[in-house]
């Protein structure tokens, strides 16, 4: 064994210890389990948030992009950034409605707001299918990093079989508290390893950032600006408006808001968190220093660059550690993912259809589909050819049909009717199924459109179609149209 | 409906500043401390973004404490 994966080896031990540490002395209930109890504090939420947010797709992804896209990456840098100036007006009013009525997931909520079970069930199906592909590349990154620490001993398939047993074990021991700890570790860690990387291979590989950049125009003009077609300046404007708007919707990141003990911690998180992710900076550095250094990883071997120039720039020591901390990125969003995905499938969908089975039926069901989850993963990670920053996009384009919905739940009496929600989301979401499946794009489907029409990311359009069969059927099943029906909202808390 | 606060719009300007201002910055070829012109424009609203939600969260802080008094 290469002292790389001893390495890694460790940290995987460190974090399953860490794990049961979190579970001893607690009776594990459902709520315990996969809400913390309510009672995390400002820092806590923080790390738990961050936690789900800067994950593999940041670490490989965001490198993998810069190294193989170039300007398009940077679209990476700025969701979050406006995705946090909604959050501070946008989660106190989740949290406080959540905490009055004692929800527990994304569902319970449109359930409550709109007084129907089937928006819920809808609702909680919308997520997990969404939440497949990121976990699909959460353990694509696990796979990446394990098979290239190992030094070529481990194919990426044996990778992806170890760690997807490592995630699994470590979600049915631990829940939400695992989650927390392993994710202070990681953050140390990650913040460490990216700054530090980003830094030192440009000086040490070009002398500096200017030089490095001079390269690479110089070798790939036009490479650091937004081609005139593809991802286009349109591509860029409307996948950061996509991304930014879904950005809570993810069921994961909607129920993590409900652990925060006041709703201060929010206010306290939107200014805290911009900062934070311009630790996405060096990760983009770090992408862009490995393209004249380890050149030609073409699609989605750009995920590997990261790891190419770290093992060409350090010793095995150096870089377990490197993999070390790109194993914690993997690990805490991935369980997060697997927890929320199987706790939604049993809570959400099979209790609402089966109304006898008891708590203790439910809580068990959820533990006993966490491997089903994971071999579903398994089976898409090792099949398909996708690159994680994709992966991500396709999660967004499903995820981001529930903004419409949410944004209209939040007056006193919801703008829209039951049927008018889940219309528009099956409109949204079928709209995106039947362009990915069929490889349909506005590109070629109008070739003779401008191309700031067909370089549109498509879950925006997908978007568009949503809200308008949202309004119309809102409109049919409600005597008094929506604009009326918000005038009287209004007018009720003047 | 009561009326939101002048000052609370200064949460929507760094995402402007992204939405609307990515097209023009990406034409302007300069460098900034070595960066692409286009990167250090997304960095700065960026940190924009960190600035304007602290200034609005202490002027938010003050108004609730006024109204309490």
């Amino acid at each position: 064994m290469n002292p790389a994966l001893v390495i890694l080896a460790l940290f995987l031990a460190v974090s399953l210890g860490l794990g049961l540490l979190a579970r001893r002395g607690r009776t594990m209930t459902l709520e315990q389990w996969s809400v913390g109890g309510r009672g995390f504090g400002a820092l806590f939420v923080f790390l738990l948030m961050a936690g789900e947010i800067y994950t593999t797709f940041t670490f490989l992804g965001g490198s993998g992009w810069a190294y193989g896209r170039g300007a398009p990456a940077f679209y990476i840098l700025c969701y979050g950034a406006i995705a946090y100036s909604i959050s501070y007006f946008l989660l106190p009013v989740l949290w406080r409605y959540a905490t009055r009525h004692q929800l527990h997931s994304q569902a319970d909520f449109f359930v409550h707001k709109y007084g129907s079970t089937a928006l819920g069930v809808l609702v909680s199906l919308v997520g997990v299918v969404a939440l497949i592909p990121y976990l699909v590349l959460q353990l694509k990154g696990l796979g990446i990093i394990v098979s290239e620490t190992s030094y070529g001993a481990l194919s990426v398939p044996v990778a992806v079989w170890i760690s997807v047993s490592a995630l699994v074990v470590y979600v049915i021991l631990s829940g939400v508290h695992g989650s927390a700890w392993t994710a202070v570790l990681k953050d140390i860690m990650i913040l460490a390893v990216a700054v530090a990387l980003g830094i030192y291979l440009p000086w040490r590989f070009y002398g500096g950032y200017g030089p490095m950049f001079d390269a690479i125009e110089k070798a790939k003009p036009g490479f650091l600006t937004l081609p005139a077609k593809g991802m286009s300046v349109s591509w860029f404007v409307s996948t950061v408006l996509l991304t930014s708007l879904g950005f809570y919707m993810w069921p994961h990141a909607f129920s993590s808001t409900y652990t925060a003990k006041s709703e201060s911690v929010f206010r306290k998180n939107a200014a805290v968190m911009p900062l934070y992710q311009l630790v996405l900076l060096f990760v983009f550095f770090t992408g862009f220093a490995a393209i004249l250094q380890v050149p030609g990883l073409t699609g989605s071997q750009a995920d590997l660059s990261l790891l190419k120039v770290s093992k060409l720039a350090f010793s095995p020591v150096v870089v377990g550690l490197i993999g070390a901390a790109g194993l914690l990125t993997a690990l805490v969003p991935g369980s997060m993912i697997l927890l929320t995905a199987s706790t939604i499938l049993a809570k959400n969908v099979y209790r609402p259809l089966a109304r006898s089975a008891s708590e203790e039926t439910v809580a068990r069901l959820a533990r006993g589909l966490v491997p089903v989850v994971a071999l579903v993963a398994v089976y898409f990670t090792l099949s398909g050819g996708d690159a994680i920053v994709p992966l991500l996009l396709m999660g967004y384009n499903f995820v981001t049909q529930l903004f419409p919905s949410l944004l209209l739940s939040l007056p006193e009496k919801p703008l829209a009717t039951p049927a008018g929600v889940m219309a528009g989301i099956v409109t949204g979401v079928a709209t995106i199924a039947w362009t990915s499946l069929s490889g349909i794009t506005l590109a070629k489907a109008f070739p003779e459109w401008p191309s700031v029409v067909t370089d549109l990311n498509i879950g925006i359009v997908a978007m568009i179609a949503n809200i308008v069969v949202l309004v119309l059927v809102s409109a049919l099943t409600r005597r008094r149209s929506p604009a009326a029906a918000a005038a009287v909202a209004f007018s009720d808390r003047a | 409906m009561r009326r939101v606060p002048l000052y609370r719009w200064l949460a929507a300007i760094p995402g402007l500043l992204i939405l609307l201002g990515v097209p023009f910055a990406n034409r302007i070829r300069a460098r900034v401390l070595g960066m692409p012109f286009l990167l250090a424009w997304i960095v700065a609203c960026v940190l924009l973004t960190s600035l304007a939600m602290a200034i609005v969260g202490r002027l938010d802080d003050d108004r609730a404490r006024r109204e309490r008094k």
